[in-house]
């Protein structure tokens, strides 16, 4: 099937079978490989993407479903060769160790801080409670979260 | 536990795709191919049952494209909410918040928010689990759902679309198409309380209350229980021990013995044995009552 997506900004034609998703998608035709494959089945996170704005999981989504919609992934955050907000601040808290988390962690933290500029604590942890991170501990990915919102507020 | 061994990479099996953008198309796909069609909506049950080809299909019938299915809105007879509205939508909906609730409350613990911005209300409700999140309120309230095949719509009480065999009530060619949330009664008092093995995970029990109070009797009660029988159950038992009733401690212990007197044990169990699933009906039955009654106390 013929579609069209937007990724990170860049119009792109594929031709797909439907039983494509769009997780495989992104890695395999695109080789954009920050967006991970760690589940399969909705429960790590580590394949969060944003589709057309809104956090979700790219193990979950069909990718002809995804025809004439916007797909953004860790690979478009940074601009122009400048890291983001998010990601600086998950640098500067040690907020990654193996990495693998990382890609997912930071785009569903985009998200938070799109809708909700000061989380609490307490926001942070329900809203990154999908992901899963197996190296840190939690502690110093809460610690960047809220590093960044005071970067952007600034 | 269980450990997932099947290869989640892929979905291991070719299939059609449509994507139909009306109803009476998407029905006649629906009969066409029969038993070898599957309504995809958020796809987050759907896909990964097809990846670990516990569901096959050879036809994708994709509804999102059916731009009347999904929405949030007060009509003269109550709240309608389409079948293809996403949970997080419902969870965020300041009507939803204003008016019932519980059932913002219910839905902002499915999974997380990755899983509610794809998944929709009538994915949770055709998907027939015992233990889906919004149907346990949804019964709570009364819904009626509303079905549409090619002779025209037809509309069930929840209560008889969930019946409890594995399945929902929908003949071939036939699907969700929303459910009206009657108006309810003034002053209510609702909630909605859950346990699951982590906050991120299904029901191990759920349970729902919305009630009113009046000259400090109990007036108007619903409670209903899930994930402890094959389809979530209203106690009506409980209900009528209530009703008529000045609410106190007593008064709630006595209706929660007959609220776990519904649970049901299955041989399929893995997520707790039927003692703990009592034990913890009864005691999200008292939480669940007693906020309730705090909040019909101030409507009051
Ligand atoms: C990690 C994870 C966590 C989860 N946590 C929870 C939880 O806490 N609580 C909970 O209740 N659920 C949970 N779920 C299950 C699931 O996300 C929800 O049940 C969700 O609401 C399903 O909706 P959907 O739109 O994604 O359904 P889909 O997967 O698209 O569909 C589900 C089924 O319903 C059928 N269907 C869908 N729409 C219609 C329609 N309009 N008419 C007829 N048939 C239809 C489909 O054919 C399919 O058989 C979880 C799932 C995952 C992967
Ligand atoms: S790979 Fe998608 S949630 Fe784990
Ligand atoms: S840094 Fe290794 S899983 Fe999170």
């Amino acid at each position: 099937m013929k579609i069209e997506i937007t990724v990170n900004g860049r119009k792109r034609q594929f031709d797909v079978e439907p039983n494509k998703l769009l997780l495989n998608l992104v890695r395999d035709e695109l080789h954009l490989t920050g967006t991970k494959y760690g589940c399969g089945i909705g429960e790590c996170g580590a394949c969060t993407v944003h589709l057309d704005g809104e956090a979700v999981l790219a193990c979950m989504v069909l990718a002809v479903d995804a025809d004439g919609k916007q797909v953004d992934t860790i690979e478009g955050v940074a601009e122009d060769g400048n890291l983001d907000p998010v990601q600086e601040a998950f640098i500067e808290e040690g907020a990654i160790q193996c990495g693998f988390c990382t890609p997912g962690f930071i785009m569903t933290t985009k998200a938070l801080l799109k809708e909700n500029p000061n989380p609490t604590e307490h926001e942070i942890r329900e809203y990154l409670k999908g992901n899963y991170c197996r190296c840190t501990g939690y502690v110093n990915i809460i610690n960047a979260v809220q590093s960044a919102a005071k970067k952007l507020q600034s | 536990m269980s450990i997932n061994k099947v290869n989640t990479h892929i979905i291991p099996m070719e299939f059609q795709y449509h994507a139909p953008t009306t109803l009476a198309e998407a029905s006649a796909l629906l009969e066409k191919y029969g038993d070898e069609a599957k309504i995809l909506a958020g796809g987050t049950d759907l896909i990964p049952h097809m990846k670990q080809r516990k569901v096959e299909a050879t036809h994708v019938i994709n509804i999102k494209k059916i731009p009347e299915l999904a929405c949030i809105k007060e009509t003269s007879k109550g709240i309608e909410i389409g079948a293809n509205t996403k949970l997080r939508a419902i969870e965020l909906s300041p009507l939803i918040k204003e008016k019932t609730p519980l059932l913002s409350e219910a839905a902002a613990t499915v999974g997380s928010v990755q899983i509610r911005n794809l998944g929709t209300v009538g994915g949770n409700i055709c998907n027939a689990s015992p233990s889906a999140d919004m149907a346990t309120p949804l019964l709570a309230l009364d819904t009626v759902v509303n079905v549409y095949n090619r002779e025209g719509s037809k509309d069930y009480t929840l209560e008889e679309f969930l019946h409890g065999r594995g399945e929902v009530k929908l003949e071939p060619g036939e699907l969700l198409t929303g459910m009206t949330i009657p108006l309810q009664p003034k002053n209510a008092g609702m909630a909605f309380e859950k346990v699951g093995w982590t906050t991120f995970d299904i029901a191990t029990v759920n349970v729902a209350a919305v009630l009113t109070l009046k000259d400090g009797k109990i007036d108007h009660c619903r409670v209903t229980l899930g994930a402890c029988s094959p389809a979530p159950v209203r106690v009506y038992q409980a209900e009528s021990i209530l009703i008529g009733e000045e609410p106190t401690q007593e008064l709630f212990d006595e209706a929660v013995y007959l609220i776990a007197a519904c649970v049901e044990p299955r041989e399929s169990w893995r997520r707790a044995p039927p003692e703990y699933r009592r034990k913890a009906s009864q005691a999200l039955a008292i939480d669940a009552l007693t906020r309730s009654i705090e909040k019909a106390r101030r409507l009051a």
